[in-house]
C-alpha cells in the first residue's frame, strides 16, 4: 500500500495546492506540496533498499480498472521492481529537494502556489510513468510529464521567449509522441496486448517475422523498436529532436534541474531499458540507438563548449549525457545506462541548482562572461558545484574511489569498447572524445564563474541591482526582496537570436561595480549539500549492484542484463579503459590553460576558426535548418489555407455568398415595390396576360 | 360594309389606349379614372358588337348594366378623389406612392 501513497500523494498535493492556490496562501501550499514529496521520498527509499538487499521481489499493485474493450484490457496498476525502484528514488529525491530549493529560489515570485502545484503534478505524472505496467499507462505518464513540462517552461508566461520555448517543447515532443503512439498501436497489433510483461515474454518469438509498413515488408521487431525509440528521442532530446531542450531553460532554474536534467528527459532511457528484452530481439534497432546516442553525445558536447549562458551549457551537457545513456543501452549495457541515469540525476540536478544559486547571487545575470571571481563570495555554491563538476567529468582512481560519473560514464564507454562491433567501436571513440569535451566545458564553466577577476560591471542586471541598492540605503534584506520581483527581466532569448558574438569573457570590462553577491539562503543550500553527497558517493556506493557482480541479483530480470557481457567490460585492456580518464585530464588541462593561465587564448582560437566557431555558437544551425524545412512551409501552408482556402473559398461561397445573394435579391425586389399604383397594375396585367397565354396555349 | 372585325379592332384600340393611359400617365389621377372608363367602353363595344352579330339581345342588356355600374363607379371614384385631394392637397400620380412598403 505504500506504493499507492507514494504515487498519489503528489497528485493530492497538486490538486489541493492548485485549486486552493491563493485561498490557501503561499506558505500552506508550499508546506503541503513539499511535505507530500518528502513523505513520498521517505516511502521510496525503503523500496529501493529492499531490492538492493534482495529482500524484495517484483510485484504489481492494481489500483483500478481502466479499459476493458474486447481484447484490450488495461488497468491502472503500479508495477514495483528494481528498475522502478531506481526511478522512484531518483524522482522523489530530486523532486523533494527541488521543492525545498524552490522555497528560497522562488521566494519573491507572485504565483508560488501555482509553481508548487505544477511541480507536484509533474512528480505524479513521472511516478505514473515509471510504475507503468502497460504501455497505455506509460503513455499517460509520458503525456502528463509533457504537459507539466510545458506549463513549467512557460511558467513566466509574461515573457514571450518563455511562451515560445514552451510551445516549441510541446510541438517537438509531439513528433516523438507520434512515433511512440504508432509504436504502441503496432505492439498491440502484433502482440494483442499492451501489458509490458506479456509483450516482453512474447517478443523473442516474434524475432525474424516481417510486417507490412508503408507498402514495404520490414522486420516486425525492428519496426516496433524504432517507432518506440522515436518517442524516446523526442522526450530525451536526442539529435534531431533535441532543439526544445536548450530553449526549455527559459523556465525557472529548479524546473530545469528537476525536469530537464534529472527526471523527465531520462524517461526515454527508462523506456528503452524497460523494454530492453524487446530491443534485444532487433540488432538493427540497437545499432540505430547506438549511433543516435553517440551522435548526440558528441554533437551536444561541441555546442556546450562555446555557449556563454550558464544554463545553456548545462542543458547541452544534459543532452550529451543522455546520448551516453542511449549508446550505453545500444551496446547492450542497459544496467550501465540506468546507472548513468541514476548518478546523472544527482550531479546534473546539483549542477543546475548550483547554477540557480549563482544566478540568484548575480541578480539573474545568466551570461558567464559577466561572472568571475565568485569563489570567495558564494563558497558553499562553489564547493558543491565543484563536487558536481568532479562527478560529471568522472574523476576517480581505479579500485580506490571515484566520483559518480567515474563509475557510470566510464562503464558505458568501456561497454562500447567491449561490444566489439563497428557501432560499438565508433561509439567508444565518440564517447572518449565527448568525455574530453565534457571535461573542458564543465571546467570552463567553473573557471569562468568562480575564478579570475570579477567582470560584473558590464552586466545590465548588475547595473540594475546597484542602482536599486542606492535607493535603499544599502539595506540588503530589502533590496534583495526588491530585485527578485524582476523575474521578467530580459534574459538570454530563445535560441534563434544568437548571433556571432566575438566578444569573449576577457573583452568584458573588469570590476565589481560595487556589487556584493550574497550566498543563497539555507533552504537552497541544504538541497545542494544533499545532492553533492549523492554526486560524490552514488557511483562508489552502488556500482556493484547496478553494473557489477550484484547485477543479476539486483535487477531480477527487470531489464536485460547479460552477466557475461558485463564481466567482459572488466576485462578490456587497461589502455582502453583509462582513455576516458585521460580525456578527462586533457580536457581539464586545456580548460586550465585557456581560462586560467592564458586568458587571451579563447579569443585567438575563436578568431582563427571563425567559421567553426559560428557553426558551434549557432548550434549547428539546427534551428535555422528546421525553420527553413518545417516552420516556414508550415506557415506558408497555413497562410495558403487561411487566405485561399478559408477566406477565398469557404467564406466567399459559404456565409459571404449567401449574404450577397440575399442582398442582391433585396435590392432588386425593393426596386419593384415602388408604391405607384400603375406599376402594380402593370404587374397584374402582365401576370394576367401570361396566365391567359398559358391557358390558350394549352 | 362595316363588319364585326372593324368593331373589334376599334374596341381593341380603345382597350390598349385605356391600358397605356393607366401606365404611362404620370400626371393626374383623373386620367386614370378616364382610362378605366375607356376600358369599360371598349368592353361594352365588344358586347354590343357580338350581340348584333349573334342576334342575341342579352349582350345589349348587359351593356346597359355595365354602363350603369360604370356611372356609379365613376361617381364613387371622383368622390374618393375629392376626399383625397382635401387630405393631401394634390392628385399628382407621382405623389401617390403610399403603398410602398
Amino acid at each position: 500500500m505504500n506504493i499507492i501513497a507514494l504515487v498519489f500523494l503528489p497528485l493530492l498535493a497538486a490538486i489541493v495546492g492548485g485549486l486552493g492556490n491563493r485561498a490557501l496562501g503561499n506558505t500552506i501550499v508550499k508546506s503541503i506540496t513539499t511535505g507530500a514529496l518528502f513523505i513520498s521520498c521517505i516511502l521510496a527509499w525503503p523500496i529501493f533498499i529492499g531490492f538492493l538487499q534482495g529482500n524484495d521481489h517484483a510485484h504489481v499493485v492494481k489500483v483500478l480498472s481502466f479499459i476493458a474493450s474486447g481484447d484490450l484490457k488495461v488497468d491502472w496498476a503500479l508495477r514495483v521492481d528494481s528498475l522502478t525502484a531506481v526511478m522512484l528514488v531518483v524522482v522523489t529525491t530530486v523532486s523533494s529537494l527541488v521543492h525545498l530549493y524552490s522555497w528560497g529560489y522562488m521566494a519573491e515570485d507572485p504565483s508560488q502556489p501555482r509553481f508548487f502545484a505544477y511541480l507536484s503534478l509533474f512528480t505524479f505524472a513521472m511516478l505514473m510513468l515509471v510504475t507503468a505496467d502497460s504501455l497505455i499507462q506509460m503513455f499517460f505518464g509520458w503525456e502528463g510529464v509533457g504537459l507539466a513540462s510545458y506549463l513549467l517552461i512557460g511558467f513566466w508566461y509574461e515573457k514571450p521567449s518563455a511562451q515560445a520555448a514552451a510551445i516549441k517543447a510541446f510541438v517537438v515532443n509531439r513528433v516523438g509522441d507520434f512515433g511512440f503512439s504508432l509504436g504502441i498501436f503496432g505492439t498491440f497489433l502484433v502482440f494483442g496486448t499492451v501489458s509490458i510483461p506479456a509483450i516482453l515474454a512474447a517478443a523473442p518469438h516474434m524475432a525474424g517475422s516481417t510486417i507490412g509498413f508503408l507498402g514495404m515488408r520490414v522486420d516486425t521487431m525492428t519496426l516496433l523498436c524504432l517507432l518506440l525509440f522515436v518517442g524516446a528521442m523526442g522526450k530525451s532530446a536526442q539529435l534531431g529532436l533535441h532543439t526544445w531542450l536548450p530553449d526549455a531553460m527559459e523556465g525557472p532554474t529548479p524546473v530545469s534541474a528537476l525536469i530537464h536534467a534529472a527526471t523527465m528527459v531520462t524517461a526515454g532511457v527508462f523506456m528503452v531499458c524497460r523494454l530492453s528484452p524487446m530491443f534485444e530481439t532487433s540488432q538493427t534497432a540497437l545499432t540505430v540507438v547506438t549511433y543516435v546516442g553517440a551522435a548526440t553525445a558528441f554533437f551536444a558536447a561541441t555546442i556546450g563548449v562555446v555557449q556563454t549562458d550558464i544554463k545553456r551549457v548545462i542543458a547541452y551537457s544534459t543532452c550529451s549525457q543522455l546520448g551516453y545513456m542511449f549508446f550505453g543501452a545500444g551496446v547492450g549495457a542497459f544496467g550501465g545506462a540506468m546507472f548513468h541515469l541514476f548518478t546523472h540525476a544527482f550531479f546534473k540536478a546539483l549542477l543546475f541548482l548550483c547554477a540557480g544559486s549563482v544566478i540568484h547571487a548575480m541578480h539573474h545575470e545568466q551570461d558567464m562572461r559577466f561572472y568571475g571571481g565568485l569563489r570567495k563570495h558564494i563558497p558553499w555554491t562553489f564547493w558543491t558545484m565543484l563536487a558536481g563538476t568532479l562527478a560529471i567529468t568522472g574523476v576517480g582512481l581505479e579500485d580506490i574511489f571515484g566520483f559518480a560519473g567515474f563509475y557510470s560514464k566510464d562503464a558505458i564507454i568501456s561497454a562500447a569498447y567491449a561490444r566489439g562491433t563497428t557501432a560499438g567501436g565508433i561509439a567508444y571513440f565518440i564517447g572518449v572524445t565527448a568525455a574530453l569535451l565534457t571535461s573542458f566545458y564543465s571546467w570552463r564553466l567553473v573557471f569562468l564563474t568562480f575564478y579570475g577577476e570579477p567582470r560584473w560591471v558590464g552586466s545590465e542586471h548588475i547595473q540594475h541591482a546597484i542602482h536599486d541598492a542606492h535607493g535603499h540605503d544599502h539595506d540588503h534584506a530589502h533590496d534583495h526582496t526588491h530585485h527578485d520581483a524582476h523575474h521578467d527581466a530580459p534574459d538570454e532569448g530563445a535560441g534563434s537570436e544568437v548571433t556571432v558574438e566575438s566578444r569573449g569573457a576577457e573583452d568584458m570590462p573588469k570590476g565589481t561595480g560595487g556589487y556584493h553577491p550574497h550566498e543563497s539562503p539555507l533552504n537552497m543550500l541544504i538541497p545542494l549539500l544533499v545532492l553533492a553527497t549523492g554526486a560524490v558517493f552514488a557511483g562508489w556506493g552502488f556500482a556493484k549492484s547496478f553494473i557489477g557482480e550484484g547485477g543479476v541479483a539486483f535487477w531480477q530480470g527487470s531489464l536485460w542484463f547479460n552477466p557475461e557481457f558485463m564481466e567482459s567490460i572488466e576485462r578490456i585492456p587497461f589502455a582502453a579503459k583509462s582513455m576516458a580518464s585521460v580525456a578527462m585530464l586533457v580536457g581539464l588541462l586545456v580548460a586550465l590553460w585557456a581560462y586560467v593561465w592564458d586568458k587571451s587564448l579563447p579569443a585567438r582560437v575563436a578568431g582563427s576558426a571563425r567559421g567553426l566557431y559560428a557553426f558551434l555558437l549557432n548550434k549547428w544551425y539546427f534551428d535555422e535548418l528546421y525553420d527553413i524545412l518545417f516552420v516556414r512551409p508550415a506557415f506558408a501552408l497555413g497562410r495558403l489555407l487561411w487566405k485561399r482556402g478559408d477566406q477565398g473559398t469557404i467564406d466567399r461561397f459559404g456565409p459571404n455568398g449567401a449574404a450577397w445573394l440575399v442582398n442582391v435579391t433585396g435590392v432588386v425586389s425593393r426596386k419593384m415595390q415602388s408604391g405607384y399604383v400603375y406599376t402594380y397594375a402593370l404587374a397584374m396585367l402582365l401576370g394576367l396576360a401570361a396566365a391567359a397565354t398559358w391557358v390558350i396555349a394549352n | 360594309m362595316i363588319g364585326l372585325i372593324h368593331y373589334l379592332t376599334v374596341s381593341a384600340i380603345l382597350f390598349v389606349t385605356g391600358v397605356f393611359g393607366i401606365f404611362l400617365n404620370r400626371k393626374n389621377l383623373i386620367i386614370i379614372l378616364m382610362s378605366i372608363e375607356l376600358i369599360l367602353l371598349s368592353v361594352n363595344l365588344n358586347l354590343v358588337a357580338f350581340s348584333a352579330y349573334l342576334h342575341d339581345l342579352v349582350g345589349q342588356v348587359f351593356a346597359m348594366f355595365v354602363l350603369t355600374v360604370a356611372a356609379g363607379e365613376a361617381a364613387i371614384g371622383l368622390a374618393i378623389l375629392v376626399i383625397y385631394f382635401r387630405g393631401r392637397g394634390t392628385i399628382s400620380v407621382e405623389d401617390v406612392n403610399r403603398m410602398k412598403g
